[in-house]
């Protein structure tokens, strides 16, 4: 398990629009590279050699799934504005303010009252 | 010596300007009144008359990731850009620009140093909104130099919350002692009960009223011995996921010392319970 690199991806893709685009419109096809080309990054000039993803975390991110990334342990902060980043607007649109956060909240409701998978790593 | 001019401990909720700036007809109901009540809790600023601010905030992994997280962490630059581009995204917070105070920060580091508190220390450092939205409630025209400090309320571990007390207690004694004839006052941001990601997170109100009423309490009156028999990193869990950020107004409330409030508000908004501190130390309550 790699929850510093699944945290990584969440970090470093909300922070670009246009990577952030490539994961909303073609999440497989751009985990892919993001594993390739863009997690290895340690800065401009140096890559790292010592990280990857689990077959269980990559297939989280690939299917938006922020529940079972929530049951990894990934940081709240950067599941939640990620997928605000893609979901806000068209649940908007079709249900109305705060609908995609408060239907993100109910896919967790299982969890109210128990112990949270941990944050920390 | 520099004189402490207000202590102001408030909640950050990021989207105080887009729930106030947008037509009426999609404006929250609690709109016009959440102004007002920001309006006459900057006022409580503006009577200071504050020529220098220090800004207590977390970086919500805006420059700071896991790869390099401070715990604690001073801004020493002439100037500071402020809001990264997924904040202008999903918050509507414009891009600011903040003039530094490098003598400030310099006498600022050196004094918590030498107070055992070993700081991490930025020379370029991009400010997010943890410090941009009190600047946006309490000082829009971002007009005054500031020292931003930075705390790990956000990425375990943490300090415990004893540890924000006492760090406020260290930086007053440092402006207490900074030899300059300027007024200081001390801005920072927290949260009462907080859920992200989670599934208590945007309800009506925030995940725990009961915490959140207590601990406005607690704060009103300085008493931090209730502070510290109450509150720890597995309680603040409990009241929310990210509740953490209380450490700052704890923090802040060190600043100003174990005394009342002469200032306090408190708005219950969905998601969460607004809430509004400040301290003239020293002076006579109003």
């Amino acid at each position: 398990m790699s929850k510093y690199y699944v945290n990584k991806f969440l970090y470093t893709v909300d922070r670009d629009p246009e990577f952030l685009r490539r994961y909303k419109e073609e999440p497989r096809a751009f985990v892919t590279t993001w594993e390739q080309s863009i997690g290895p990054r340690l800065n401009e000039s140096e890559v790292t050699t010592v990280t990857g993803f689990t077959d269980a975390e990559r297939e989280a991110l690939i299917n938006h799934d922020y529940v079972a990334l929530f049951e990894m342990g990934a940081h709240f902060f950067l599941s939640l504005t990620i997928f605000i980043a893609i979901y806000d607007e068209d649940y908007m649109h079709k249900h109305g303010p705060l609908s995609f956060q408060r239907e993100f909240a109910a896919k967790l409701q299982h969890w109210r009252g128990r112990e949270y998978p941990t944050i920390a790593l | 010596m520099a004189t402490l001019a207000a202590v102001l401990a408030t909640t950050h909720h990021p989207f105080y300007l887009k729930a106030t700036t947008a037509p009426v007809e999609e404006q929250i109901p609690q709109a016009a009144e959440w102004k007002r009540k920001v309006e006459a809790y900057r006022a409580t600023l503006t009577r200071a008359q504050p020529d220098i601010l220090v800004m207590v905030g977390a970086d919500h992994f805006h420059q700071f990731f896991l790869d390099n997280y401070p715990t604690f962490l001073i801004g020493k630059a002439p100037r500071y850009d402020a809001t990264f581009y997924n904040e202008e995204r999903e918050f509507g917070i414009p891009k600011y620009v903040l003039e530094g105070h490098e003598d400030l920060s310099r006498f600022m580091h050196e004094g918590l140093m030498d107070r055992g508190f070993d700081f991490a220390f930025s020379h370029e450092l991009k400010i997010d909104h943890s410090i941009i939205c009190p600047i946006i409630t309490t000082r829009p025209q971002a007009d005054l130099p500031v020292v931003p400090i930075y705390t790990n309320i956000f990425a375990p571990p943490l300090p415990k919350p004893k540890r924000f007390w006492d760090l406020g207690r260290a930086i007053r004694e440092v402006i207490d002692a900074y030899p300059s004839d300027k007024r200081i006052a001390a801005v920072g941001s927290g949260h009462l009960s907080l859920e992200l990601g989670g599934p208590r997170q945007f309800g009506e109100h925030g995940p725990d009223p009961d915490f959140d009423r207590k601990a406005i309490e607690w704060l009103s009156n300085g008493d931090i011995e209730a502070i510290l028999e109450n509150v720890t990193h597995e309680s603040m869990t409990q009241s929310g996921n990210a509740t953490h950020g209380f450490m700052d107004l704890i923090l802040m409330m060190g600043i100003a010392g174990p005394e009342k409030a002469a200032y306090v508000d408190c708005l219950d908004l969905y998601h969460t319970m607004e809430a509004y501190f400040t301290w003239y130390p020293g002076e006579e309550t109003p």
